[in-house]
């Protein structure tokens, strides 16, 4: 193979590599929904929206097994506190504990 | 390892699934929903991208049952029905297949951080077929309830994953001596930089068992971005909370492994049955592993009806946790009497067993109970056992059918 064609070829494969990894250096992408259930509204209810939706859905609480009372809840919010080290007052823990019993 | 940190500056380009924004927006507005039967069951029944309406447990982050009567349709769960389960909800959102990596790194002579494309052209690609199963599978049918996700019995699925054996990657970075547990990281993340970012270990030997594994695809195809794209740790026979998804980080360590997810979360009563009484509290504990023996059938819903006096087929699935399904044993009169049932096709000892026995029912109502074996004399309890996390339910099932 001449020196000539030899580098054609090497050109061309450059050329081939190039143009085949700008056409896939594509990111993929995933659309999540937004679409999530409300909590349900009561005493509590916003302190309990602005603590706990930071991190999860409503539907986290939503879907627990019904009337628990409030060992159940005070166990799943320390759980939060302790293990998930979510940001929560000992004030607000206590209104949340209290809304969660009264409303799920 | 967090997803920001990984992600791509470029703006959307398509999305895997290939919806249009209207078609997404369309996907996701839950029009039906199922009552799982225990209290507060219900739940909408939603289509994400790339997905069929799955039962929506949780929208952030996503958690999806397969509807139970999919496993009735093959033994291989279609992957558009597959179940989703997140811990954190910092997903991946953005991922370049061109410019992701792995990393193998820690107690090796030779870190390395692989493409897709080396990782598929370097290795010798190898196939398994293998259950995944939530530890947490059917959690809500147990009494006393416990906290945690309220599932029915399809957070399991059964795929052929197709990938990497992980002796491979290791030997290849060749593990120095006094290496101890290996370790995997996602890219999924927690919402707050405080809680524990999600990641797993096993020992080293476990590690290096040869079936364990890192996967590309799933049933012939890239692995669906809920699944885990474009890579997940593939541990046959063990519980889902070990098959890391998005994989991207693969440490070797000398010591063990203490990190929140195996210290303190998806742990087990360290006895026989994995189980306590309700209530019993102070028990010795031990990380989840292997699956337990289950069995169900599926061709036939609760309280559902056949005909009677003529030949009917009552058909299911049986699975455990890598021993292989020795026979499932099927009673027509709520456990008095047993008969054997016909296996099916053998997909190696991770995979679903199929069976079925041909039955001629009197008119009348009839409990009819399924209960499997392994190959090491496992088998399944007629009784429910219970544990605080609500983890490893394996009863016999029962079927109450309508012969009319």
């Amino acid at each position: 193979m001449s020196m000539l064609r030899q580098s054609l070829v090497i050109l061309t494969l450059t050329l081939f590599g190039l143009g085949s990894s700008i056409s896939l250096a594509k990111p993929l992408t995933y659309t999540l929904s937004d679409d999530e259930p409300a909590l349900r509204v009561g005493p509590g209810s916003e302190v309990a929206q602005n603590n706990c939706l930071s991190c999860h859905s409503g539907d986290y609480i939503e879907t627990q097994p019904p009337k628990q009372g409030a060992k159940f809840w005070e166990g799943e919010v320390n759980k939060m506190i302790k293990n998930y080290h979510a940001p929560i007052s000992e004030s607000d823990a206590k209104i949340i504990i209290d809304y969660l019993s009264n409303h799920y | 390892m967090r997803r920001r940190e990984f992600l791509s500056s470029v703006g959307s380009v398509f999305s895997l699934g290939a919806l249009s924004e209207s078609t997404v927006s369309r996907a996701f507005a839950a029009s039906e929903f199922v009552d799982l039967p225990f209290a507060n069951g219900r739940r909408p029944l939603v289509a994400y991208p790339g997905k069929r309406p799955l039962i929506q447990l949780t929208a952030r982050p996503p958690q999806l049952e397969t509807p139970f009567e999919v496993f009735n349709e093959a033994v291989l769960t279609p992957n558009d029905a597959f179940f989703v389960r997140y811990h954190l909800a910092d997903i991946p959102l953005s991922i370049d297949p061109e410019k992701f990596t792995l990393t193998i790194k820690g107690h090796v002579d030779r870190p390395m951080t692989l493409s897709l494309q080396e990782l598929k052209s370097k290795f010798e690609p190898q196939e398994i077929v293998a259950v995944n199963q939530c530890s947490g599978n059917s959690r809500g049918f147990f009494e006393p309830r416990v906290a945690g996700g309220q599932l029915a019995n399809g957070a399991m699925g059964n795929a052929r994953w197709k990938g990497v054996s992980l002796r491979a990657l290791l030997d290849r970075a060749g593990v120095q001596a006094g290496a101890k547990d290996v370790t995997f990281a996602g890219l999924d993340g927690p919402v707050l930089p405080e809680t524990p970012d999600f990641a797993k270990a096993l020992d080293l030997d476990h590690a290096r068992d040869g079936d364990v594994m890192v996967a590309y695809a799933m049933n012939g195809e890239d692995l669906p971005w809920l699944n885990g794209y474009p890579l997940r740790l593939i541990v046959p026979g063990f519980y889902g909370t070990y098959w890391v998804k998005h994989l991207n980080e693969i440490l070797v360590t000398d010591q063990s492994f203490e990190g929140y997810w195996i210290a303190k979360a998806y742990r087990v009563p360290n006895n026989n049955c994995f189980c306590t009484e309700p209530g019993q509290s102070g028990f010795a504990s031990t990380p989840i592993n292997r699956f337990n023996v289950r069995s169900f059938i599926t061709n036939f819903k609760q309280n559902s009806s056949c005909r009677a006096d003529v030949e009917t087929t009552i058909r299911g699935i049986a699975f455990d946790g890598g021993f292989g399904v020795k026979q499932v044993l099927v009673s027509l009169d709520n456990g008095l009497n047993w008969r054997a049932s016909m296996l099916g096709e053998d997909y190696g000892k991770y995979s679903f067993r199929p069976w079925q026995t041909v039955v001629q029912l009197p008119k009348g109502t009839h409990m009819i109970k399924v209960c499997a074996t392994n190959n090491i004399g496992q088998s399944q309890p007629m009784q429910p056992l219970w544990n605080p996390p609500g983890y490893m339910r394996n009863c016999v099932e029962t079927l109450q059918l309508h012969a009319v």
